[in-house]
């Protein structure tokens, strides 16, 4: 293959082996809220990977993700939802979409090409936009997303409870796709269409004087990022089967790109650290959070102490780490020099 | 009618201008939106709160609850900002967030997630009648606090030693190093004017909720961001020409779209932000010629 090169190989074969030992854990331990934790975990990988091909690689923040996974999560529920449900949950919906009920799986592919599609169109004309502009129109994006879910009842049920959504996604699904969505993101970040975005983020006006389409490029990666976003959007939506516009909103957002940023947001080694660390640290708060909860000897009830231990941290972290875990090596590229010393 | 509708506009927009003119202030020294800014006024109303049971007369206890803004405020900077800022931007994004979610999960940890409610003298919701047109005390009230303050702010600013160094500091932040102004003093300043502007702002927007809870920092936030962008991120004249338009653009919506148009509101007010931003980026009152971010 031309477009694997050296690292990406032991970088992808890495990660390979990693999501295998998770499953093989998984299947050893055995438990259902083990396997609950370790599908999220995987959806947040999507998620934030998914970020990084277009945050990493141009170096602009976007608030706007979250809103691509409310797209997605919304649109493959739409059409997933079994027939005798649709009149239950949305009373006022077209009838076109009235008898659709496709297979869980083919809607999440859908959702997902959908929510790019989506994107296309809304992104275009920000593209050209840098630095604090391009940071609050994404910003904007995001409330202009949420707002048109709350109100448009009809497709949404509006702000109350979207339900009804069958539950297909399972850890296999889950692993497939991330494994997907992380291949991708690393051979992206090595093509062309990579070296050169990651060419206008660290000078654009060098990068564009040797002819990159700043804006192109751009676009492109954010279509990418968009659809890998809807995709976890579906995949969460059909593992939950209920949610409401909140669970798409400021909280969520701040959440994954602090996954990003702590990880590292130039790698996507960073990308998947910062998953596995946040998350897995919010889990065993929430688990000591309930532990106080249910037991006897203390009888207040401490709701919020795991926001705040987890703001605490990832302040301290960010102080002593501002670049994140993996600022420029992915985890391939040390793997290699350990294996080519050893022939040495 | 027309002129209910200016007053509406007046009272509305001089809360809003508060509301941006703090946040301004801090973007233009360091080219920083500060996602914590809307907890000073969650700040503010805790601890009216929590002073309602002693016996201090009502002004003393609204004063202490705006020094209680204007000390987290300098937290803000201290705890948020300073360690991070020159090393990475969306570090300093985050870290104000995480201090925004402190604020807010320690009031939910601390106190609870039930709305509390807040004192206010009774007079504030007193109802005035001139010309045709009724409205209660406090948006009176809040106009003029609104034009003192600004007044006061635009004296402070021309006048004084530290705010000529502040203004230097918004134009060229480097240059204003250079020339021997105290970053750190300056950027500190910054933030006790923007806690104090956040503290004025809270008194007026509880008087008009009368309650305090865990989320209330997100819509003056909010508002703060939108006006800015509005109006021109480095101008701060920009900023109140900004929380005025857009009190203008929430109230024309308010009396004219119908009721089931009026849940996207905030679509609307977004997309207005998104197309100001790729219209005329600099917003609508150009400041000093520089982006440069330090």
């Amino acid at each position: 293959m031309k477009f694997i090169n050296n690292n990406n190989f032991y970088n992808i074969l890495f990660f390979l082996g990693l999501f295998v030992a998770i499953y093989i854990i998984n299947y050893f331990v055995g438990t259902v809220v083990f396997e609950r934790i370790v599908t999220m975990l995987f959806i947040y990988i999507i998620l934030t990977v998914g970020l990084q091909i277009f945050m990493g690689n141009s170096g602009i923040l976007s608030f706007a993700h979250i809103g691509f996974m409310c797209i997605g999560a919304y649109s493959s529920g739409l059409l997933s939802i079994p027939v005798k449900m649709k009149g239950f949950v949305l009373r006022d919906l077209y009838p076109v979409l009235q008898n659709v009920s496709l297979d869980p799986i083919i809607s999440i592919l859908i959702g997902g090409i959908f929510t790019a599609f989506v994107a296309a169109i809304l992104t275009l004309p920000l593209m050209r936009l840098k630095d604090a502009a391009a940071v609050i129109t994404s910003f904007a994006l995001l409330m202009v997303i949420h707002s048109i879910v709350v109100g448009w009842s009809a497709v949404t049920n509006g702000p109350r409870t979207f339900f009804g959504i069958p539950k297909a996604t399972t850890l296999e699904i889950a692993i497939i796709f991330a494994f997907f969505a992380v291949t991708f993101a690393f051979i992206y970040k090595d093509s062309r269409f990579g070296l050169l975005l990651r060419a206008t983020r660290d000078n654009d006006i060098a990068a564009e004087s040797i002819g990159a389409n700043i804006i192109y490029l751009r676009w492109f990666a954010i279509i990418a990022s968009a659809f890998l976003a809807g995709i976890a959007g579906g995949l969460w939506g059909h593992f939950i089967t209920s949610f409401s516009p909140k669970s798409f909103y400021l909280k969520e957002t701040f959440l994954v790109i602090s996954m990003l940023v702590i990880g590292g947001s130039f790698t996507v080694t960073g990308a998947i650290a910062g998953a596995l660390l946040v998350y897995i640290s919010f889990e065993i708060l929430r688990w000591i959070e309930k532990v106080i909860k249910f037991s006897d000897y203390i009888t207040i009830e401490f709701i919020g102490l795991t926001e705040v231990i987890l703001a605490i941290t990832m302040i301290i972290f960010l102080i002593t780490k501002p670049k994140g875990l993996f600022a420029f090596h992915e985890i391939g590229d040390t793997i290699r020099k350990i294996l080519v010393k050893k022939k040495d | 009618m027309l002129l209910q509708f200016i007053v509406d506009v007046l009272s509305l927009g001089s809360l809003y201008a508060l509301f941006a003119l703090g946040l301004v202030l801090v973007y233009g020294i360091l080219k920083l939106v500060n996602f914590a800014y809307g907890e000073l006024v969650l700040v503010f109303g805790y601890s009216m709160f929590l002073l309602n049971a002693s016996p201090f007369p009502w002004f003393f206890m609204a004063l202490v609850a705006i020094l209680m803004s204007i000390f987290f405020s300098i937290a803000t900077d201290y705890i948020a900002f300073r360690p991070v800022r020159e090393k990475s931007v969306t570090a300093v994004l985050i870290t104000s967030f995480a201090f925004a979610t402190l604020l807010q999960n320690a009031a939910l940890l601390l106190i609870s997630a039930r709305p509390k409610n807040v004192p206010m003298p009774s007079f504030l919701s007193d109802s005035v009648q001139f010309l045709s047109v009724i409205t209660p005390v406090r948006n009176l009230i809040s106009i003029a606090v609104t034009f003192i303050c600004l007044i006061i702010f635009y004296q402070f600013m021309k006048r004084t030693h530290i705010g000529l160094a502040m203004r230097a500091a918004a134009t060229n932040f480097n240059m204003a190093r250079m020339l021997g102004i105290p970053a750190n003093l300056v950027i500190t300043t910054a933030f006790a004017i923007s806690g104090l502007l956040a503290g004025i702002g809270g008194t007026l927007w509880m008087s008009k909720l009368g309650m305090v809870f865990p989320g209330i920092g997100l819509e003056p936030l909010l508002i703060a961001f939108i006006a800015t962008v509005i109006g021109g991120m480095r101008s701060v004249q920009g900023a109140v020409l900004g929380g005025f338009i857009l009190a203008f653009v929430d109230m024309s919506f308010n009396y004219l779209l119908p009721q089931d148009i009026l849940k996207f509101r905030d679509a609307f007010t977004f997309t207005f932000v998104i197309l100001i931003l790729l219209i005329r980026p600099e917003g609508l009152i150009k400041g000093p010629a520089t982006g440069i971010r330090t």
